[in-house]
């Protein structure tokens, strides 16, 4: 998994708001058992004109220059709510986003995007308003940096928005980390919990 | 200070505190499906890892399988058969157990798991799918997880996961004639939006839960996730014993004693502090229908469709705006009367004995409209079997209805099949999001019981004036 500490970046606004993961990803372009090759069917149905012959639509955001090369995405509250398809994530870290800026996230597109090398960064409503109209003027030059480590994010001169993270996705961030690596290491702990638990609760263990 | 259903079922999976409000709980229960657990299990195979007690892990075929009578691997989906073979071949070789098409406990995952008495009072239960939430009605820790995650559950039996907020949502009064559960959640999450849950596990209780029969409550929890909610659970109680109680996979014997008497423990203690409590009195709950593209786009069916302009946040009043465009509504416009080309009965939402027996006694001996395709998908072939043993199959076929093999159909594509493009469609599942049941579809969400009306009436209909015209 690719490390992130820190990032400046052209930012893309889709400033909606449920912009679930049906939409970043169509069930109709979850073609096969892999991770890969899922870039080209991302916000299909909006990116294109017609999805099957991959027309572009010319105003969608990530058609334009340069936002079209955007790694950082600025989206309305619940993002990537709805299903639970990796494939959204798959899809845009295949893409080259590294980071999407939302006032909320979908729970399970949030631990998704961890496991994966993205940064979910959580901004009030009126902080990530203030980025998207801030980036939309100039694209090209208003990059916004992400600096996880400080757990800050700059755009607009003299602005410096501060958000959280847990310190494990953090860490997991940072260190690029194999969570089921680090789980196996408490092996034994698993094991004494199962020992004790079929005692108390027989019926769990088939 | 006493603690929620929620602390206790997380105090009892607590295989080790984290830090930073994180714990590694145990999971008690992994099922998967062919769409996103076929993903898991290759990646976990390419990695080396091992299914930690395989005996507990349970996969079927749901999403990608079509419903049609004498189905194959060869799906309407052009690729599906890579993941229908995929799932079985990775399945036989991790040696967990396999509801394939063709088996009788075979069904939409968070359907059969609870069919079978897989899933049981107390559990922790995962499944790389979003309503996975579903089985929280039996008093489960149930959620939805991605395909790494799954990963995860099957190498080590745990997941490590900060602990949501609590929530209470108590549904008080009663429900009025024609008023589902389905009409519950909606006017919740119409009522409160779809992220109004966000960041809490939600425990929904009160007399109107109470006085639900168990297939009911499923349906409840099953939108939880659509809530933005982390999951849901209802506290089980003899409704919900009787209910398991004989299920392939429950408890028996002395452990079935032994288990009962655990399961009444599972309540919330009567002084225990929830971070935020809402009250809905069901006496202000009329059947409900979605007007726009997520699930919180909701109207009474007496209702109008709302004005963007009343909204302040401008994200908000585009997305509205949005919504109205892509379904082709305006401002002010009646749901009830607007007309519909097909209406759908299934998914995880709606597809059990409970909801089936319920339309099919409002469509006896009527016939659904002219012109419109109406189709009804049972949860799993044990419900399918069930039903036909009642002669409902009859009755719908009769009525006018399409009667499927069981498979989550057409909620999204499943099996390849969708509606037709802009085609207007009336549905008993849980979500309205644009493009998901076919190319510019416009879903409206509704009980399966409205949906059997709007049917038969050929436009969106309120349930309540039917037989009265």
């Amino acid at each position: 998994m690719e490390k992130f500490t820190t990032l400046t970046a052209v930012a893309a606004p889709l400033m909606r708001v449920n912009i679930d993961t049906d939409v970043i990803i169509p069930s109709k372009e979850m073609k096969g058992v892999t991770k890969t090759g899922l870039s080209v069917g991302m916000f299909a149905n909006w990116r294109y004109s017609d999805p099957v012959a991959r027309v572009e639509n010319p105003d969608f955001v990530l058609n334009k220059e340069p936002t079209r090369h955007a790694k950082i995405l600025l989206a309305g509250a619940n993002f990537g709510c709805g299903s639970s398809r990796e494939h959204a994530v798959w899809a845009m870290a295949e893409y080259g986003f590294r980071a999407v800026i939302a006032p909320s996230f979908g729970a399970i597109y949030y631990g998704n995007c961890v496991v994966n090398g993205i940064l979910p960064v959580v901004l009030p409503d009126t902080a990530v308003e203030a980025l998207a109209k801030w980036t939309e003027a100039d694209p090209a030059k208003n990059l916004i940096t992400i600096d996880l480590p400080q757990q800050t994010v700059s755009g607009p001169p003299a602005t410096l928005h501060r958000f959280e993270i847990g310190t494990a996705d953090k860490e997991m961030l940072i260190e690029g980390l194999d969570p089921i690596g680090l789980t196996l290491k408490r092996e034994p702990q698993i094991a004494a919990f199962e020992a004790k638990d079929r005692e108390r609760r027989p019926w769990v263990y088939l | 200070m006493g603690r929620t259903l929620i602390d206790k079922l997380w105090d009892e999976h607590a295989v080790a505190d984290l830090g930073d409000g994180a714990t590694l709980l145990y999971i008690d229960r992994i099922f998967l499906h062919e769409r996103t657990g076929s993903v898991s299990l290759k990646e976990l195979k390419a990695a080396g890892r091992p299914v930690r007690h395989k005996e507990q892990v349970f996969a079927t075929m749901d999403h990608i399988v079509d419903t049609f009578p004498g189905r194959t691997d060869n799906t309407k989906m052009p690729s599906g058969k890579d993941f229908i073979t995929t799932t079985r071949a990775a399945a036989l070789e991790a040696g967990i157990n396999l509801f394939d098409m063709h088996d009788p406990r075979q069904g939409i995952v968070h359907v059969t798991s609870a069919e079978q008495g897989i899933t049981l009072p107390g559990f922790t239960q995962v499944c790389p799918d979003s309503h996975t939430c579903t089985l929280g009605a039996l008093g489960a820790l149930a959620w939805g997880i991605g395909s790494t995650e799954g990963e995860h559950a099957l190498a080590t039996k745990t997941l490590a996961v900060k602990k949501p907020k609590n929530m209470r949502v108590t549904f008080t009064g009663t429900l009025g004639t024609g008023v589902t559960s389905k009409d519950m959640i909606l006017h919740l999450i119409g009522k409160y939006t779809a992220s109004g849950g966000s960041g809490y596990a939600i425990e929904f209780t009160g007399p109107a839960v109470a006085a639900l029969p168990q297939e009911n409550r499923f349906t409840i929890c099953n939108m939880a996730v659509e809530f933005g909610a982390f999951s849901g659970v209802i506290p089980p109680d003899e409704t919900t014993f009787a209910w398991i109680k004989g299920r392939p996979y429950a408890p028996k014997g002395a452990d079935w004693d032994k288990a009962v008497t655990y399961w009444r423990t599972l309540k919330s203690d009567p002084d225990a502090v929830f971070d935020k409590e809402i009250v809905v009195d069901c006496a202000d709950i009329v059947p409900t229908v979605t007007w726009g593209t997520s699930p919180g786009h909701t109207a009474p069916i007496t209702g109008v469709v709302p004005d963007p302009a009343s909204m302040m946040d401008s994200s908000v009043r585009t997305s509205w705006q949005k919504a109205q465009e892509y379904m082709d509504v305006k401002p002010g416009l009646a749901l009830e009367g607007l007309p519909i080309t097909s209406a759908f009965i299934g998914s995880c939402t709606n597809s059990r004995l409970e909801d089936l027996r319920a339309v099919a006694a409002l469509v006896k001996g009527k016939h659904v409209a002219p012109g419109v395709n109406a189709i009804v998908v049972p949860g799993a072939t044990s419900v399918k079997k069930a039903a036909e043993a009642e002669g409902i199959d009859k009755v719908l076929i009769e009525a006018g209805f399409q009667w499927r093999e069981s498979g989550c159909s057409m909620c999204f594509f499943a099996g390849g099949e969708a509606f037709g493009e802009r085609e207007r469609v009336i549905s008993s599942t849980n979500r309205n999001f644009e493009n998901r049941q076919g190319p510019k579809t416009r879903t409206h969400l509704a009980s399966p019981t409205t949906v059997a009306a709007s049917a038969l009436a050929g436009k969106i209909a309120d349930v309540r004036k039917l037989g009265q015209a």
